[in-house]
């Protein structure tokens, strides 16, 4: 999210592209927030702690698996 | 973009795939249904099926909005478009669905009803703030994701005292048409898949909630897993499924932990509790009549229910025998066990719903999967 605008909206980009969409669902809200965006709406907000949880789970579970093999 | 390539890393996906590998017990089958569509877009276009293990399968499920809408109720927009009073405003996967003798709203359009694609729900409402002559009509569908919108729409409608917006709402539930497949896996006699788990939605999830799968892994005994949208969630999830059929468990897990939490969206669900009610009962595709799967507008809210302002007639409608799609909306059949597969029925024209949206079970496999088909019959 770059940058809130009245009445619950909110400038976003995704990837570059710039969108506006409401985040009445998501309130509140602050610039730098990454959301997921459906139809229009922000949805939800991406935790980045647990995003970082889940990746560093994803390359120790990689990395067993590669110990593991033959 | 930041939270999806690092995602998609292939490397990580193949040592993921040969955790899954060693985790299988190759002395059993295992079957589990991705219920949404965006999972079933993910599985065929990352080919993830070929990462798998042959006795691991992934069995498609109902969760495309488009797919699950009934005919009956795609010749109801279609007449109300019709109407030369009426704006249908709808969004861009319904145009082609295809609804009884051939009729679909792109064609609908050509012939000169005036139906407008919109990608938001707030879109609808600019239209009918802008040309108040016009009666808008907002023709809703969808899963809880698309839900919350609608019922902001209807909510600004109601603030900004509009009296030329309304909505066709067709509105269901994910729960509803879980619990259908478990306690009717099969269909007109012929036998349901075995199933041993589920991958939870990912959006919907983030709206409702993980723990309202809680239900099935304890009524049912079905391990679920709530499940990102990109490729090395969907493994994961595959490879936690695994891990609680060995260890005899049934609990609802959550691989996506960064959007979802046990409790879900509580704003999202306020906005809808306050405008939507349940159905006793709504048709799906392939389900027939599922009770309490469907929502509808509150008296409160009765201004803005198209179905009362136009006193729409309730349509039923068969689908084209020849067509599959109910049996491949439950799992019991694939897309190319079906007749017109890739023959009458392509995306281009498309005879069912499941062709139509990208996260239909068969435009999926038409778009990515049916390359692998050769090479999959070759080492069968």
């Amino acid at each position: 999210m770059i940058e809130l605008l009245p009445d619950q909206m909110a400038r976003v980009s995704l990837d570059g592209v710039i969108k506006v969409v409401s985040v009445a669902l998501v309130a509140p809200i602050t610039v730098g927030d990454y959301v997921i965006v459906h139809v229009g709406f922000a949805l939800t907000r991406i935790d980045p702690e647990e995003a970082q949880r889940t990746l560093a789970l994803l390359a120790e579970m990689g990395q067993i698996a590669t110990e593991a093999a033959p | 973009m930041k939270y999806m390539d690092e995602y998609r890393d292939g490397k990580i996906a193949r040592s993921i795939a040969a955790a899954i590998a060693a985790a299988a017990d190759p002395a059993r089958l295992y079957h589990f249904m991705e219920f949404c569509g965006g999972h079933t877009h993910a599985i065929s276009r990352y080919g993830l099926e070929d990462l798998l293990p042959g006795n691991v399968r992934m069995v498609h499920g109902p969760g495309c909005p488009v797919c699950v809408l009934p005919i009956g109720r795609i010749d109801m927009a279609i007449r109300l478009a019709q109407r030369p009073e009426v704006t249908l405003c709808t969004y861009g996967d319904l145009m082609r669905v295809p609804g009884s003798h051939g009729a679909s709203l792109l064609r609908a359009k050509a012939a000169g009803a005036d139906i407008r694609m919109v990608y938001s729900t707030l879109d609808a409402i600019a239209i009918a703030q802008a040309e108040p002559e016009r009666q808008v009509v907002f023709f809703a569908i969808g899963f809880e994701t698309t839900t919350p919108p609608t019922a902001l729409a209807v909510k600004l409608a109601c603030a900004r005292r509009l009296t030329n917006f309304t909505v066709f709402c067709n509105h269901v539930l994910t729960p509803p048409a879980i619990r259908g497949i478990l306690e009717h896996p099969d269909l007109d006699g012929v036998e349901g898949p075995k199933l041993d788990g589920f991958i939870g939605p990912a959006h919907v999830s983030a709206v409702i909630g993980s723990d309202a799968f809680a239900e099935f892994a304890r009524d049912f005994e079905k391990p679920v897993v709530v499940a990102g949208f990109e490729p090395l969630d969907v493994m994961q999830a595959i490879l936690m499924l695994i891990r609680q059929v060995n260890d005899g468990r049934h609990a609802v897990e959550n691989q996506y932990i960064r959007a979802v939490s046990p409790q879900g969206n509580r704003i999202a669900q306020a906005e809808v509790a306050e405008v939507f009610e349940l159905r006793e009962s709504f048709e799906w595709r392939g389900f027939g009549a599922v009770p309490a799967s469907g929502l509808r507008l509150r008296e409160a809210y009765a201004g803005f229910d198209a179905e009362r302002r136009f006193a729409m007639p309730e349509i039923s409608a068969a689908d084209n025998p020849a067509c599959e799609c109910g049996a491949i909306l439950r799992g019991i059949k694939r897309p190319t066990d079906c007749k017109l597969f890739g023959t009458l029925c392509t995306p281009e024209t498309p005879m069912g719903s499941c062709m139509v949206s990208s996260e239909g079970a068969c435009a999926a496999h038409w778009t990515y999967g049916r390359f692998r088909d050769h090479a999959r019959r070759a080492v069968a």
